[in-house]
């Protein structure tokens, strides 16, 4: 799982950026490397375009992982690239946006929109796989995420959109609960969906999402 | 307490509900005029909510319409635009207000309508709705507080019998039964064989089944349908009946389609009624009913 990113248009970048001359690009290691919007070779060309638009690249870097602690370090190991720079643009998902911003006090610019938690099915082509709702159903649901990949997150079977295995949305969207049925049939579990769900919990996780799980096992020694 | 239509139901007459759809802005002469034409001819009218997700004016409104000119109202209400606190309001006013049947929807979906940025509510689906109006007769409200006087409902859901894999459909409306639902209206049926073995599960089951009837105007239209429309399949007899009309005469055909379809859904005694959809037509319902012999 990895947090899905995608480039924002250029126009929109050049936008946040007017007014600031210096500028130094942070792109991430894990995540935005592997979706090909924040590693070396994306940076390299985010260089370049703005090079184009007449900015001065005060210093360009990919930290490790841009949400964690090493970030702040990375900073340090660039602070004259930072010190230069009217402002940060960051080429990581919303996640190291955030914590460059809390660790510098210079505007930090998103490049990047961040889509959702998935995984990569094919080259280019990204899925959401869980929304973390605080309220797990899978194991009714044949290990598929009803809340998740069906288009209106439905509990209690398809709707009537559904369209020879697809949804009614288009894209080529599989309809998540004609998946669901065809496990859960092959499994001999069609009792599960037979099963009332009731409306869902909505503040099972307060919002803003904020947790304090006591420990368990050795460590609660 | 009973409802005319749901004494109609129980009755055993056979049931014709049709559909108004409001308007998108507040001109209701025609919505007015629509509910005149149809409302000695039909045993209660359906009013759409924001139908295919395009902003308009508000069932609820188009409900009180129809009772302020002395028919019978079925109140549609979709999820898609509000949350369960919302539902359960707009529930205790209709009930206030006179209007008594309820059919319960999912709704479509946000981006096939005219507002595609829209946020989508989907707090509650038609099954969880089904329960809530259930559990507010019961004289609490989903929070399990008292409600001060209590509501009751006649309450309906949909099916699609041509939904495409059909057993989860069927196995949704079941679960539609369990929580309550009275009656169902169907998605538009054109091929009565299927229909039959539709019924034939459905019959098992203590529940009002009105066969959703839509007005075929076309041949493009049809295959329109065929092509776009998720549960709708137009066989292609009809399609080329359609073909075969004189230029200008299609929704002629279309009209004794309809009427010829009706029929036979009533001497065969297959269903316990219909629901016609006119779609934009309305004025036509009249002669879809002579056509059917009623």
């Amino acid at each position: 799982m990895k947090t899905i990113t995608r480039l924002k248009d250029m126009d929109k970048i050049e936008n946040s950026l007017a007014g600031d001359t210096g500028v130094c690009i942070v792109g991430c290691g894990t995540c935005a490397t592997m979706c090909r919007t924040g590693g070396q070779e994306q940076v390299a060309s985010m260089k370049r375009s703005l090079q184009a638009l007449g900015k001065v690249l005060t210093g360009t870097l990919v930290v490790p992982t841009a949400c964690d602690e090493l970030s702040p370090q990375a900073v340090r190991d660039h602070k004259h690239a930072f010190d230069d720079a009217d402002a940060v643009l960051a080429m990581t998902c919303a996640f190291g946006v955030q914590t460059l911003a809390s660790t510098l006090m210079r505007p930090v610019i998103p490049a990047l929109d961040t889509l959702f938690l998935g995984k990569e099915q094919a080259v280019g082509s990204y899925s959401e796989i869980c929304m973390q709702c605080g309220e797990c159903v899978l194991e009714d649901t044949a290990g598929i995420c009803p809340v998740t990949a069906c288009h209106k997150g439905l509990l209690n079977g398809p709707c009537g959109g559904t369209n020879k295995g697809k949804c009614e949305i288009g894209n080529d969207t599989d309809c998540a609960w004609a998946m669901i049925y065809n496990r859960l049939q092959a499994m001999g579990r069609l009792d599960r969906m037979r099963k009332y769900q009731p409306p869902k919990n909505y503040q099972a996780v307060s919002k803003p999402g904020k947790v304090q799980i006591p420990l368990q096992g050795s460590e609660a020694q | 307490m009973s409802t005319a239509f749901k004494q109609a139901l129980e009755d055993g007459k056979f049931v014709v509900t049709s559909e108004i759809g409001p308007p998108k802005g507040v001109n209701l002469d025609p919505m007015k005029h629509h509910i005149e034409l149809l409302k000695d001819r039909v045993d209660a009218l359906n009013v759409t909510d924001n139908q295919s997700s395009v902003m308009r004016f508000p069932s609820l409104g188009g409900t009180l319409n129809v009772k302020e000119l002395g028919a019978e109202p079925i109140l549609q209400m979709t999820c898609r635009d509000r949350n369960r606190l919302a539902l359960q309001a707009d529930l205790l006013f209709a009930y206030s207000r006179g209007v008594r049947n309820v059919l319960c929807l999912t709704g479509d979906a946000v981006p096939v309508g005219d507002h595609k940025q829209a946020k989508a509510v989907f707090d509650l689906e038609s099954v969880q709705l089904l329960h809530t109006v259930r559990h507010l007769e019961t004289g609490k409200d989903l929070g399990g507080n008292d409600l001060d006087g209590p509501v009751e409902f006649c309450v309906g859901a949909i099916v699609t019998p041509e939904a495409d894999p059909l057993e989860p459909q069927l196995l949704k409306f079941e679960k539609k039964i369990q929580a309550g639902a009275e009656f169902f209206q169907t998605q538009a049926i054109y091929d009565l064989n299927n229909f039959r073995a539709f019924m034939d599960f459905a019959r098992q089951f203590e529940v009002k089944i009105l066969a959703g009837i839509v007005l075929l105007v076309s041949a493009r239209m049809a295959r329109y349908m065929n092509a776009n429309v998720p549960g709708i399949f137009v066989p292609d007899e009809l399609i080329a009946e359609l073909e075969a009309a004189p230029k200008g005469e299609a929704l002629k055909t279309g009209i004794r389609i309809a009427g010829r379809m009706i029929r036979e859904l009533r001497e065969e005694k297959i269903c316990d009624g219909v629901h016609i959809m006119a779609i934009g037509k309305e004025e036509v319902v009249p002669d879809i009913l002579a056509a059917a012999g009623m």
